[in-house]
């Protein structure tokens, strides 16, 4: 029987909700980030680089362009004989049960405890497919080991003032965890849980077996911790120092983006160590043209641009026409922006057209009339595949999905706060 | 497809691409910010459906196996025929180089015997183009031809720099002179054939046999009468990089023309490479890039105008380059001005230096060079 000392378990199957339009189509894990990635590379790039080479991502929200990114792993080197990189989805039991989706984060993992005995681990690590962070986690597992754990939680050392939202490890000198709180009105400790954890795998799979009699929505920070802590186990606090950013939100997912094109960013992704890979099918020259103008910018490969970009990040194979000018926004993949266009504060999610004389981010900041939390900094969200014809004008706050034409622009103009949807009649 | 594929790739080129070939095979010289020579030839035969192709390296070989260590980016990582990576080597019948095209295939004809495809499709590694080689197999069988040899009407080029073949109305050879001084017609050929592979095989043996060694004087030009050798024209963009340091330099600025771009980079079947997973390319506050291919992970701090820039480069602060070549690696310091030059792979331009060379004769820095 093949034995791997330690294998990672992908949480990647959230929809990511905060995000709005841009997880309608995919899991957050597959939304894309600093042009040419995914948020899943970050986790699937650590993992490689950490030595573990054997990795199941559970899916279940929005499922295909995860799985067509990771396919068998071959961007990440996880394309392997043994271990490798396993897609595994909520499926059918045998036995005559009819099948269940993944009811909680712990829950997901004990509906795939056949997957992990067949690789006999000795440990398990757990992540989330949702925060952008370099990590190695063959020095946490180091610490697992000389603190003799049952579980080592990393922990990131958070602003006090910010510690109530969330998960806190409160501990003893030595970083040995007495206690677990899930967003504390009055922290006790700074220690905020990024849901990175390492199990002894003997200890977890008790947990699991046992958790899952009285919890069928299983959770790690809600039921599973807190079962191991009460049970005495030994669980200690391993401190991250380094950059880790959740990208949960429209604004957080704008800003950690923007912080890339800053001279030296926090986040460095130009060092030859610790890279992060990622699946770009082909990965062409990226051209500049003769009256183009692009200043503090990132610029991914196979973009083609005569216009003008500022303070943006543009995705593959993204296509400026000329006259057009782009301030303070991220154009993912394969979007093309017509000529003499003016786009300011937006997201323009993948595979998108934007035609000609198209203003967006104009006006007045008012929030999102569906989704006010979600919309209210200003930032007017383009979803997958959308179509904006020539010559509208678009306020702040705004969503457009789908195939819109000059009819869902009265006067031309969609006022801040206003969103156009347009649903596919018949896939 | 009914063929197998053959790479030449072992050329230096007899020097004529100075000090760009001291480190490496002319198949290897990188081309427009992200490929290498081989690239083209490679994608052609795998988007052709070529399944088995082998490599024919010789000279200077580490970088050429270096980027064709994993088949797999060509979709030729296969269990059934996939990429053979084929060197010289010593065994106690024989301890010879490959002493020319032909010797080449001759020493490694347990390639061509293990195979069961009726045809082989042999190419240089050294040249820029995009071919579907199906077509040139159709007509191939079409002729019922012996051999096919594809060319190119290179009216207005200089033509001595290639094989030159006279055909007559038919398209069936006539004669064919290898860099002729005086031509007498412009129908060059690219250095691409089909042949029947038991042919192959055949002639092969009979003129290594006499002590002959090379594919275009000892067979082709040989048999010419013999044989039924036709001439397949060839439309499209095609240049060879390792003919002079003008022409490498030509067909890299090429790639700043939007239809040659639009060709090999943005139209279906695409020109694949080995990844090498750099992010962005990061125009800082000061860019000022015009008319210019830029490689990933390139951070860009001043003016770069009609150059290609390869992957992983840095142009400091106060700097210019124009009409330039800048290869992966290199540091281009503060107020550094560099023109009409090909800077090798990691050199090095400390702050202030300058490099200025002429259209017709780039001055060329070395790899690794520090100034």
């Amino acid at each position: 029987m093949r034995k791997k000392e330690m294998i990672a378990m992908l949480l990647a199957g959230g929809q990511g909700s905060r995000l709005g339009v841009l997880t309608r189509n995919v899991a957050k894990p597959a939304v894309t980030f600093g042009g040419k990635y995914r948020i899943i590379d970050f986790p699937l790039s650590n993992c490689i680089n950490s030595g573990v080479d054997t990795v199941g991502v559970l899916t279940q929200y929005q499922p295909l362009r995860l799985n067509q990114h990771i396919g068998i792993g071959i961007p990440w080197d996880l394309d392997r004989k043994s271990g490798g990189v396993t897609i595994l989805a909520p499926h059918v039991k045998g036995g005559g049960d009819s099948g269940e989706w993944f009811m909680g984060t712990a829950n997901a993992i004990y509906q795939n405890l056949e997957y992990i005995e067949s690789n006999n681990p000795e440990y398990v690590l757990i992540l989330s497919g949702d925060h952008i962070y370099k990590m190695d986690y063959s020095a946490m597992l180091d610490f697992h080991k000389e603190k003799k754990a049952a579980a080592t939680i990393a922990v990131l050392e958070v602003p006090f003032e910010e510690a109530s939202r969330f998960g806190i490890m409160n501990t003893e000198g030595d970083d040995k965890i007495y206690e677990f709180e899930e967003k504390p009105e009055n922290p006790k400790s700074n220690l905020a849980s990024m849901g990175i954890y390492i199990f002894t795998w003997s200890r977890l799979r008790e947990a699991l077996i046992e958790d899952s009699k009285v919890h069928p929505d299983s959770d790690f920070g809600n039921h599973i911790i807190p079962r191991m802590l009460e049970e005495g186990q030994t669980m200690y606090a391993y401190r991250f120092k380094g950059y880790w950013k959740d990208v949960g939100t429209i604004e957080s997912y704008w800003q950690a983006n923007m912080e890339l094109i800053r001279t030296l960013p926090d986040f460095n992704l130009y060092e030859d160590f610790w890279k992060i890979y990622t699946n770009t099918d082909h990965q062409p020259p990226q051209y500049t043209g003769p009256e183009a103008n692009i200043k503090t910018s990132i610029v991914s490969d196979g973009c083609e641009v005569y216009g003008q970009v500022y303070n943006s990040i543009l995705g593959p194979n993204v296509i400026v026409k000329k006259g057009a000018v782009i301030r303070d926004s991220i154009i993912m993949g394969d979007t093309v922006i017509g000529e003499n266009s003016q786009l300011d504060r937006c997201i323009i999610d993948e595979d998108s057209h934007v035609g000609d004389n198209v203003k967006i981010g104009v006006g007045d900041n008012i929030e999102n009339e569906m989704k006010p939390k979600i919309y209210n900094t200003g930032i007017t969200v383009v979803g997958h595949m959308t179509t904006i014809p020539n010559n509208v004008v678009i306020g702040k706050n705004c969503v457009l999905l789908g195939n819109t034409t000059e009819k869902d622009f009265a006067d031309g103009i969609l006022q801040s706060g206003k969103s156009v949807i347009v649903e596919e009649v018949n896939l | 497809m009914r063929a197998i594929g053959v790479i030449l790739a072992g050329g230096n080129n007899e020097g004529r691409m100075g000090v760009l070939t001291d480190f490496r095979a002319s198949a290897a010289l990188p081309v427009g910010s992200c490929y290498r020579a081989i690239d083209f030839a490679m994608s052609s035969m795998s988007s052709s459906g070529i399944q088995k192709v082998a490599v024919l390296t010789q000279y200077n070989s580490r970088s050429l196996h270096d980027h064709l260590g994993s088949a797999k980016w060509w979709d030729l990582g296969r269990k059934q025929g996939g990429l053979f990576v084929l060197s010289p080597y010593i065994s106690r019948m024989d301890n010879n180089w490959f002493r020319g095209t032909a010797d080449s295939m001759y020493q490694n004809m347990s390639f061509l015997r293990r195979s069961n495809t009726p045809y082989v499709v042999i190419a240089s590694g050294d040249a820029v183009y995009k071919m579907d080689f199906k077509k040139v197999l159709e007509y191939h069988e079409e002729k019922n031809a012996d051999i096919t040899v594809v060319y190119k009407d290179m009216s207005g080029k200089d033509l001595s720099k290639y094989g030159i073949m006279q055909m007559d109305s038919d398209k069936r050879l006539q004669e064919f002179e290898e860099k002729p001084l005086q031509a007498n017609s412009n129908m060059a050929s690219l250095g691409i054939y089909v042949i029947g592979r038991e042919l192959l095989i055949d002639l092969l043996e009979k003129v290594i046999a006499k002590g002959k060694y090379d594919f275009v004087k000892d067979i082709i030009i040989e048999f010419r009468k013999e044989l039924k050798i036709y001439g397949y024209e060839f439309n499209g963009y095609w240049n060879s990089v390792g003919s002079s340091v003008v022409d490498y330099f030509n067909t890299n600025m090429d790639f700043l023309n939007k239809d040659i771009r639009d060709a090999f980079v943005h139209q279906y079947p695409y020109i694949e490479t080995k990844p090498k997973d750099e992010p962005p390319a990061k125009y800082n506050s000061n860019a000022e890039v015009k008319n210019s291919i830029i490689g990933s992970g390139s951070i860009i701090n001043s003016k770069v105008e009609n150059s290609v820039v390869f992957r992983k480069v840095y142009v400091g602060d106060h700097a210019t380059v124009e009409n330039s070549i800048i290869m992966e690696g290199s540091r281009i310091g503060n107020g550094c001005v560099v023109k009409y030059a090909i800077l090798d792979k990691d050199v090095v331009l400390t702050d202030g230096k300058q490099v200025i060379g002429k259209p017709d004769n780039p001055q060329i820095l070395r790899k690794g060079t520090v100034l």
